[in-house]
């Protein structure tokens, strides 16, 4: 909850890579700012193309971070419950937009850096227990987010209660709350429509070129063993 | 829409060829939205509704309300579509974008002051909507007034009768205006078609 007496801006810019650091400390209202992003724009090619990366990056994401900070100003100016609920469909929104895309990039890697591949490990093992195989889960995760009607993103997400692996997906921007995110994939379509236009499929194919298994393992591990 | 036998439905032809929105919808998009995005709508739709015939028990026929939904929607929302845009005026093409005196233009003025309050409020409602959808001007059966309304996803106008509706998905405009929604949302009064916005408007309200 932010309150403010007065409002000083701290820039987490250590926060930039901890993307489970967005909690402003209390009592300031901080500004969130766009991550870089861990490689160039061309990095994902062919599979993702350089100039979705740089509308998605500079223009979606960006647009994300600049609508939450200006809620969350909002926010910090009211003390009534009624404009505050007023509030939380653009927090939700714009929230939801800069952790989903930050996570995203993070989870995408260039081929030479380890996109795509995907060593033996826990993680692995995990998936080949949850799903029977990989190429099990790839076809499930690829068949639920191609099934997603409207505008939203597919995850592997951890379930912290029965501890296993799962596929789910959540609609627009809403972040992922029910289970610790390991792999997102975003399903909007300007993530995709330049360069695969209505089919969907083939993006969903493409993109387990890029996925950033180290960082999805890093995940794992931290999420079982809570 | 006609009512058609189950799992019959057939994509409409477009009124217009599919250049003839230029400059303002360009012809790739027409195209993708239409053959592609629009029949894939058609086919599930009709798969649906083949299947909910063969359905025999209610949870059976509820399991299946999301398909019907979400493809009778799409179904829907674009088949008025269509027909609701028309080559422009301004292009010497046809009679899209030009708003004739009348029934549709006096309401318009009345409830909203001006065309250009109208078109203000609607960009930036439609603009507004978070995640994919259409910007809808209707009429509340109720009361029989012209109002901005939204829908998500593909879910059809229910609680208005409609008059004029945008397509807000990122396919409708991507190709041609990238992230730059406002731009398409300017770009399509030109040839959004106000003689059958018209018809429609009279029909709800009952003339």
């Amino acid at each position: 909850m932010i309150t403010t007496a007065t409002r000083t801006f701290v820039r987490p810019v250590a926060a930039r890579f901890a993307v489970r650091r967005f909690a402003a400390p209390a009592g300031s209202a901080s500004l969130h700012t766009l991550p870089d992003l861990p490689y160039a724009y061309n990095a994902l090619e062919p599979h993702i193309a350089e100039d979705i990366m740089k509308l998605h990056h500079q223009k979606h994401h960006q647009a994300y971070v600049t609508g939450l900070n200006a809620a969350e100003e909002s926010y910090s100016k009211t003390s009534s419950p009624k404009d505050r609920i007023k509030l939380q469909a653009a927090l939700k929104f714009n929230g939801g937009g800069h952790i989903n895309h930050s996570l995203f990039w993070k989870n995408l890697a260039p081929a030479n850096a380890g996109g795509g591949k995907l060593e033996s490990g826990p993680l692995k093992s995990a998936i080949e227990a949850d799903f029977g195989s990989v190429d099990a889960f790839i076809k499930k995760i690829n068949s639920t987010t191609a099934a997603v009607q409207g505008s939203g993103w597919g995850w592997l997400g951890y379930n912290p209660d029965t501890k296993k692996l799962e596929v789910v997906t959540t609609p627009n921007q809403d972040p992922l709350l029910s289970h610790t995110p390991i792999i997102g994939i975003d399903i909007w379509e300007h993530a995709f429509y330049l360069q695969y236009k209505n089919v969907k499929a083939d993006y969903l194919n493409a993109i387990w070129n890029v996925i950033n298994w180290k960082e999805a393992e890093s995940r794992f591990l931290e999420a079982s063993k809570q | 829409m006609a009512a058609a036998a189950t799992g019959q439905h057939k994509l409409p032809d477009l009124p217009y060829p599919y250049d003839a929105l230029e400059p303002f919808i360009s012809r790739q998009i027409m195209e993708l939205h239409h053959k592609k995005h629009h029949q894939t709508y058609v086919n599930a739709l009709n798969a649906a509704e083949v299947a909910y015939a063969k359905a025999s028990t209610p949870k059976e026929r509820i399991a299946l309300q999301q398909a019907l939904k979400f493809n009778g929607g799409g179904h829907i929302n674009h088949s008025l579509f269509w027909v609701n845009l028309a080559p422009a005026a301004s292009e010497g093409k046809g009679s899209g974008g030009a708003l004739k005196d009348g029934p549709l233009k006096s309401a318009i003025i009345e409830t909203f002051g001006s065309f250009d309050s109208f078109k203000k409020e609607f960009n930036t409602t439609t603009a507004g909507i978070q995640g994919s959808g259409w910007g809808w001007l209707g009429v509340n059966p109720q009361t029989k007034r012209l109002e901005i309304t939204t829908t998500a996803n593909q879910d059809p106008l229910l609680t208005h009768a409609p008059v004029i509706g945008v397509d807000v998905w990122e396919h409708a405009f991507y190709l041609q205006y990238l992230n730059v929604k406002a731009d398409y949302l300017n770009a399509i009064w030109n040839v959004i078609n106000f003689d059958e916005a018209e018809k429609r408007y009279l029909e709800a309200v009952g003339k």
